[in-house]
């Protein structure tokens, strides 16, 4: 097998594949940027995001596409400034990190309740203090009640996959909210990995144009944006967005399905590994799935039925899909990238508990906080919490308290 | 008999260097070959002259872990001073191979490494070639050279491709020249060294 061989290999649709690339998550997101070539991006450079608008602002320095690019002062003026465009009438997108994203808090909210289609890239990154650089979902759930749609990618393959699909989601009619690409900060970002693409034309077609029925340099219109709602409307306006929420799972699968038919590499709202026979079961979010995935299959070899389950779409939460691949399994690990202080349980296990608590044989839940600020989390002790799970599942006790896996 | 596929490399060297670089052009002769691949720096804050370390993964299949290497097939030190100070030989496979940028292969330094029955230690002075030839101390180049010498999966005219399609975006011709010929000389000049082993252990 060699690259020349690939190059001609027909993906299921029966087009012919540029060759793949040897880039990071970063620059295969600037790669669909490119193709997609948005008529506005505003960015502030922040660890580790940079590839992302380093190799953008290169094919706009090129002028291989015709963005207008604002290089803003600060992650506010960066979605404030896609607000602005997309009210518009503009497609735009943005890509942050972390404090980036804790900073342009206020605009998320102006982004979603204003309804407007922004894509925005999440390079999840710790949030400081301590000072640190690295992988956490501290972002992640700092954003997950905004009201944008969030879909976290395992690898930068995925990270490419779904930058192609992001836009039509979020232009969705029955959506028009702003969606977020999530991808891992440095495990994704920087990680260097095989990234098949698509030819530009098909990804251009795939995104099509940005075609709002109402924007607000419309000639004639006498249309408004995030104007002063007080106690008239402002209520209507947030069931609104409850609707546009539940309308947009379908659309995410819809979409995710659309994109894996013309690469031939399926994408699902929940993706499960070896849970047919599984009487246990983790759950993940992102590209630690690899290191749980090959302590599954230690604990498989060692004779345990094991699966693991990924979510990929984590807002709106897909309670129906988690429910179906949770069926029949007698206890869960629940991996939490992040510490919700002070809360009845971290992030993601109080998705699980509460999506699950309706179930007839309803799966017992343990919590494991892992891998905060990039601390590495090697295959061994997810396959030490696997022994915890299955020991759970044996004395039917859950725990009230998370494990922290890997702390010193 | 050099290692088959799947092989994780581990690279220990000095901010400034070219680690990362060389990760990247590793990886990107893998892609070349027909292979997975990945190649992920070890995160800190980047710095020159602190020690800094970088994985390369090839694979015959998709590579899904994304982490550090704990158990590699090659270890590549870049500067030599960092044996004792990293235990750079940490995991190295029974049967694996370690190459070091020094300009004595009978150093005390070498000395100090750990290795095991059945582990091999290859040498090169990458360090001299890249000064005489690039006119700067970026090892990383030739010592890519040595890596095709030790391991036939990727052979030294698929590494010379990848250094040139990867170098030629940000570099003149003549630095592209340069580290080809620096390629080539550190793949012709390695030496294996007979390992003394447990000496120190």
């Amino acid at each position: 097998m060699t690259t020349t061989q690939k190059q001609g290999q027909k993906p299921s649709s029966g087009i012919t594949l540029p060759p793949a690339q040897a880039i990071n998550g970063g620059e295969a997101v600037a790669y669909a940027m490119r193709q997609i070539d948005p008529e506005v991006v505003a960015a502030y450079p922040i660890t580790p995001q940079t590839f992302i608008i380093e190799k953008f602002s290169e094919y706009v320095a090129d002028g291989l596409v015709n963005t207008e690019y604002i290089n803003v002062e600060s992650e506010h003026a960066a979605m404030s400034a896609c607000v602005g465009a997309t009210a518009a009438g503009g497609r735009a997108q943005t890509a942050t990190s972390g404090p980036g994203l804790a900073l342009m808090y206020e605009m998320l909210w102006v982004a979603s309740g204003m309804r407007l289609p922004i894509v925005m890239h999440l390079c999840s990154r710790s949030f400081s203090a301590p000072l640190n650089i690295l992988c956490d979902h501290s972002d992640v759930m700092g954003m997950r009640e905004s009201s944008w749609p969030m879909l976290i990618g395992s690898s930068p393959q995925e990270a490419y996959d779904q930058a192609v699909a992001m836009p039509t989601i979020a232009e969705n009619k029955s959506v028009l909210l702003p969606v977020a690409n999530v991808l891992d900060g440095f495990t994704v970002t920087h990680s260097v990995e095989r990234v098949e693409v698509l030819p530009d034309e098909v990804v251009k077609e795939f995104a099509g144009e940005y075609e709002p029925d109402i924007w607000a340099l419309q000639p004639g219109s006498t249309a408004t944006f995030g104007t002063l709602d007080a106690n008239d409307f402002y209520f209507e306006h947030k069931r609104q967005q409850v609707e546009a929420m539940k309308n947009s799972l379908e659309v995410v699968r819809t979409q995710l399905n659309a994109v894996g038919e013309i690469t031939g590499r399926p994408m699902n709202l929940v993706e499960e590994y070896l849970m047919d026979d599984a009487e246990i079961a983790l759950v993940v979010l992102g590209s630690s799935e690899g290191m749980v995935r090959a302590a599954i299959d230690q604990a498989r070899a060692d004779g345990i039925k094991v699966g693991m389950v990924r979510i990929r779409l984590f807002r709106p939460f897909p309670v129906a899909d988690v429910r179906k691949a949770l069926e029949g399994i007698g206890a869960v690990g629940v991996l939490d990238r992040a510490i919700a202080f002070g809360t009845p349980g971290n992030g993601l296990l109080q998705d699980l508990a509460t999506s699950t608590r309706t179930m007839p044989d309803r799966p017992l839940l343990m919590d494991f906080v892992y891998g905060l600020g990039g601390r590495a989390t090697p295959k061994q002790l997810f396959r030490q919490a696997v022994d915890e799970v299955l020991n759970m599942n044996e004395t039917r006790v859950e725990p009230d308290e998370p494990a922290y896996l890997g702390l010193k | 008999m050099d290692k088959r596929l799947p092989i994780e490399v581990r690279w220990h060297g000095r901010g400034g260097q070219g680690v990362v670089t060389a990760s990247r052009i590793l990886a990107s002769a893998a892609l070349k070959g027909g292979y997975y691949l990945q190649s992920l720096p070890d995160f800190g804050a980047e710095r020159s002259g602190a020690p800094i370390a970088a994985y390369t993964r090839i694979s015959e299949t998709p590579v899904i872990d994304r982490g550090p290497v704990y158990e590699p097939d090659a270890v590549i030190v870049l500067d030599a001073s960092l044996i004792g100070q990293v235990d750079v030989e940490t995991g190295l496979v029974a049967n694996g191979t370690i190459i070091v940028n020094t300009a004595n292969p009978d150093s005390p330094a070498l000395k100090r490494l750990q290795l095991k029955p059945g582990q091999q230690l290859w040498t090169v002075d990458a360090s001299q070639i890249a000064i005489e030839l690039i006119r700067r101390n970026v090892p990383n180049t030739p010592i890519l050279g040595v890596f095709a010498r030790c391991f036939s999966v990727l052979d030294i005219d698929t590494m010379s491709h990848a250094i040139d399609e990867l170098m030629s975006e940000t570099f003149p011709p003549n630095i592209v020249e340069a580290n080809l010929k620096a390629l080539r000389l550190g793949h012709d000049q390695a030496k294996k060294i007979e390992v003394e082993v447990g000496a120190n252990a």
